[in-house]
């Protein structure tokens, strides 16, 4: 499974004079589980944006799940699912009433959809609050749920932007072991984190400093060409560099 | 000290920066005195009206000449019969059919009375009765002059009242609106703003964050509340200034007395918009209490436009308890007649006590709240 | 399709859970509706006067029990100090002050003018008028009284010859000048604009700030869709508003219901879409909900003011009249009280329907436009 899922050559986002996203290039494979990590301002909330369809690139090409991010939006939107940094639920609805809103959004018939209702609430484990407010439920689990949500139309990419900010350690490690789930039943896992250790997870990993793609490798291959004992250093050692964002 | 100097400059940067809130607030004022000194009247500016005279000689010409002639009244139509009356109302731009009645002159010059039918069109009863008497008040000029051009002395015998015109003479409308203006503007401002205010930091989750800092919870209010006391001020100073010297309204009284009774009123208003903020969740409820339990019987039950004394008494006993309907008294009284507070001290007193009132309710509910 | 009714099923669950906004939909155009009703209106209730009567004859005491017979002058007091009544009036206490000149039956009864002053507060001009023109017909009404049951001869012959011209008035639709006839149906508009105005841009802006609207930007959901959705929820709730308030005018304060309801309905239709464009419109341009709720705040004061609700459009001056055609508020209001109270048709309003659906197509359209360019 060497199919390329995302592929973008030389894509730039500038706002006014501020150069956001300067002339990345790379390629996603299917089934991958792709990082991409910066600092803060580092880029990465944009790149996302432009992949997802939600901005139109200044410059460069890219293609996400074989669409054109300038003609093909609305084929793009249909074949991904999305995360954002928060987890963008109706605190009003109940957890059923979300699942099935955006699941009837994609399209999802009414009896597939009353099935995965029932499926996704287990396997998160809402039972007891299936009929409860998003808004009263603790952060982990709505985090779990927006998740859940994300892939209920089974897309081929899933876009997930810093999913895990501000959750105990224990429900991070269950979160990536979700995302492996899904990662080996073909579904690519684009993920944005500030988080390092994160970064271990993945099968390839992306560091952006200033807008630009400074490092792209396997974690290993980037410790091994980089001297460092963790990805943390490497970014650090990129990051001095960097002339904006909190690096 | 120096925390909450830095809490009132953070308050005064953000309303400065959210140009179009800052548009609105002191464009509204400037605005509305437009529109209630120009356009918001009861007086009549070409009405168009319908001749039907089935008499057609010197005197119905005349009579004819002198309503097309006043800038009240614009004839636009002749109908040649009653059947046309109905028609032409329905259409809807005329309000007014004159009648004259047949041999007019001859019935006026020999008989000494002849007859005009004034049909108006009541749907706006207001505009019917000020029609009819503009209408009324021509023909009897028209009848002065017939009369002291044949050396007739037109007063008549039996009691004649001799009617003063106290504090208005020229009944002009904007007189009567600009102190509601300055109630209403002053609600919408530290009444309305203040709440919104506050309900969007507990919205935007920053209100626990003031909560754990230094400030105590008077502090935050108070600095909350100060940014609009100081636009509230500065709306009352352009409309005032409008008022005086666009629109000639009198300012007869005392100016202390005014920035006093105003100062009370602004406080009434914060307090209320503060109370609203403690309990109203987000900024659409905080907006609505607002706006329908505080601007509405501003606007509709104060005075402002309507008379309190014209409203069912269920009405009049809810006004007692809105401000600004003692604010008006007292503002009115201020600039149209020229009381001082010996006059007004029940209405000053009675909007101290709302006023110290509404500030106990609002710290109490406030610090409940927050509980 | 199906997408439109998964997004409406989550608007009206959205809705109708929210408690605080729940009462304000649904009961506060009706409480509106009624205290609005009750309380516009210019009649003349009761004026407090002050008696300054420096004659003490029989004629004070008859002229002075005419007045009050009539049930809309009240004798409050009862001085001799003029100054006195005057401070009086300062305070508030007393809209007239009558006074009675000493000598004045003496006068009276021998045919000479006998002049009464009558010093009215008129502060409020409107009602400053009806006070002169009610009291001018009294006292005409009791020189009439006296006319009559005096002897003619004792007139100077010369009275009889002087002109007057008599105006029958005849009130058309209204005969009573009923306030709450010509006010409802206006009132009724106000609501449905609120409505309309508030409350769908104002959502759309919501969900920008807290942030789930770009959770449905990257859903498949055309943004036409979308808007259809924040709309279509709110124009229904609008119109079931407008249903009642015209229930309650026509079995609750048995305003004339002369023309066609159908009539109604439809423009009604065509009205709020105008509105709810401008909402929208006004939602594509501000980033948070005090902005949008501001300006909305804003442009509805003056539409309502300019539309002829409370002050009729024929008092206005030429300039501001002529800003009255471009607001819709004016048109609505117009075509409510012609249909209602004088039983118009589509003869005598299609024009103004043109009007008004011309405005709605135009500010969907630029609504529609900028909304789709500002979300990216």
């Amino acid at each position: 499974m060497n199919e390329v899922v995302i592929s973008t050559t030389n894509l730039t986002r500038k706002f006014g004079d501020f150069t956001a996203v300067n002339n990345i290039t790379f390629n996603v494979k299917k089934g991958e589980v792709f990082g991409f990590l910066g600092a803060n301002g580092a880029g990465k909330t944009t790149a996302m944006k432009m992949l997802t369809g939600l901005l139109t690139p200044t410059s460069g090409n890219a293609l996400v799940a074989g669409y054109d991010v300038y003609s093909g939006t609305e084929q793009i939107k249909k074949n991904i699912g999305y995360m954002s940094q928060k987890f963008s639920l109706y605190d009003d609805l109940t957890v059923e009433e979300n699942i099935r809103f955006y699941g009837g959004i994609y399209g999802i018939n009414k009896k597939e959809l009353n099935q995965k209702i029932g499926e996704v609430i287990e396997s998160v484990g809402l039972q007891s609050v299936r009929k409860k407010p998003v808004q009263s439920l603790p952060l982990g689990w709505k985090q779990k749920l927006a998740f859940s949500i994300s892939i209920l139309h089974r897309p081929k990419i899933v876009f997930l932007d810093e999913p895990t900010g501000g959750v105990d350690p224990i429900t991070r490690r269950e979160f990536w072991e979700k995302i492996y789930e899904i990662s080996d039943q073909g579904i690519t896992v684009f993920v944005t984190t500030h988080y390092m250790d994160e970064a271990e997870y993945c099968d390839r990993v992306s560091i952006m400093v200033d807008g630009r793609i400074e490092a792209l490798n396997s974690p290993e291959e980037l410790k091994k060409s980089y001297s460092s004992r963790s990805i943390e250093e490497i970014f650090i050692k990129l990051a001095r560099s960097a002339s904006r964002g909190q690096g | 000290m120096n925390t909450f100097k830095g809490f009132v400059i953070k308050e005064f940067k953000q309303i400065y920066r959210d140009k179009r809130t800052l548009v609105v607030l002191f464009g509204m004022p400037v605005i509305m005195m437009i529109l209630f000194g120009f356009a918001i009247r009861n007086e009549i500016n070409d009405a168009q009206i319908g001749i039907l005279d089935f008499s057609k000689d010197q005197v119905t010409r005349s009579v004819i000449q002198k309503l097309s002639n006043s800038e009240s009244f614009k004839v636009t139509a002749y109908l040649s019969g009653y059947d046309e009356v109905e028609e032409i109302f329905r259409a809807g731009e005329i309000k007014e059919i004159v009648v004259f009645e047949q041999q007019f002159e001859k019935k006026l010059t020999t008989g000494g009375i002849a007859n005009i039918q004034i049909i108006t069109d009541a749907t706006d009863p207001n505009l019917a009765n000020l029609v009819q008497a503009y209408t009324s008040n021509i023909v009897r000029d028209y009848v002065n002059e017939l009369n002291a051009e044949s050396g007739f002395v037109t007063n008549q015998a039996g009691l004649q009242p001799e009617i003063r015109m106290m504090y208005n003479p020229e009944l002009r409308s904007v007189n009567l609106f600009v102190p509601g203006l300055i109630a209403v503007i002053l609600m919408l401002v530290s009444a309305l703003m203040t709440s919104i205010s506050i309900t969007r930091e507990k919205e935007m989750g920053n209100m626990e964050i003031l909560l754990v800092s230094p400030l105590k919870p008077h502090h935050i209010i108070i600095g909350k509340v100060l940014p609009y006391m100081v636009l509230s001020i500065v709306n009352v100073f352009t409309i005032l200034v409008l008022a005086e010297f666009i629109f000639n309204v009198p300012f007869k009284g005392s100016y202390l007395l005014f920035f006093f009774e105003a100062g009370l009123f602004i406080l009434a208003a914060l307090a209320l918009g503060v109370f609203i903020s403690s309990v109203a969740n987000n900024q659409q409820t905080a907006m609505m209490v607002s706006l329908a339990g505080l601007l509405l019987p501003t606007v509709l039950l104060s005075g402002f436009i309507f008379p309190v004394a014209s409203m069912p008494m269920p009405l009049q006993w809810l006004s007692h308890i809105i401000p600004a309907k003692w604010f008006l008294i007292i503002v009115r009284g201020i600039m149209l007649k020229g009381s001082d507070l010996i006059l007004m001290w029940k209405e000053t007193l009675i909007l101290a006590l709302m006023t110290l009132g509404f500030i106990g309710m609002s710290l109490k509910k406030f610090k409940v709240r927050l509980q | 399709m199906k997408i439109i009714g998964y997004l409406l099923e989550k608007e009206f669950i959205q809705i109708f859970r929210n408690k605080a906004m729940l009462p304000i939909i649904f009961v506060m155009p009706i409480v509106q509706l009624l205290v609005l009703s009750f309380a516009a209106t210019y009649e003349l209730k009761e004026v407090d006067f002050a008696l300054v009567d420096m004659d003490q004859s029989s004629l004070s005491r008859e002229l002075t029990a005419k007045f009050q017979s009539t049930g809309y002058f009240n004798l409050t007091e009862v001085i001799f100090d003029e100054k006195q009544a005057q401070k009086m009036m300062n305070a508030g206490d007393i809209s007239m002050i009558m006074y009675l000149p000493s000598g004045l039956e003496t006068d009276f009864s021998s045919g000479k003018p006998a002049s009464i002053q009558l010093s009215i507060d008129a502060v409020d001009g409107t009602q400053a008028g009806l006070i002169q023109s009610y009291s001018t017909s009294i006292i005409n009404d009791y020189n009439q009284d006296k006319f009559a049951n005096l002897q003619i001869d004792v007139w100077p012959p010369v009275v009889n010859k002087a002109k007057s011209i008599n105006i029958i008035p005849q009130n058309w639709y209204n005969p009573d000048l009923d306030y709450l006839t010509f006010m409802v149906p206006g009132i009724l508009v106000v609501l449905v604009s609120m409505i309309g105005l508030f409350l769908s841009g104002m959502n759309i802006v919501r969900e920008q700030e807290i942030g789930t609207i770009e959770q449905l930007n990257v859903t498949p959901i055309r943004k036409s869709h979308f808007m259809i959705g924040k709309l279509v929820p709110f124009w229904i709730i609008g119109m079931f508003d407008l249903i009642i308030g015209l229930a309650l005018a026509r079995y609750g304060f048995n305003i004339p219901f002369l023309g066609s309801l159908t009539i109604i309905l439809i423009v009604a239709g065509i009205y709020l879409v105008v509105v709810q464009a401008l909402g929208l419109l006004i939602s594509t341009i501000t980033n948070t909900q005090q902005q949008a709720m501001f300006i909305a705040w804003f442009l509805a004061v003056i539409f309502i003011l300019l539309g002829g609700l409370f002050t009729p459009i024929e008092s206005m001056p030429a300039w501001s009249q002529q800003i009255t055609l471009a607001n819709p508020v004016a048109y609505f209001i117009k075509i409510m009280r012609m249909v209602l109270l004088k039983g118009a048709g589509w003869k005598e309003i299609q024009m103004m329907v043109a009007a008004l659906s011309g405005m709605g197509i135009l500010l969907m359209m630029v609504s529609i436009n900028r909304y789709k360019k500002t979300t990216g």
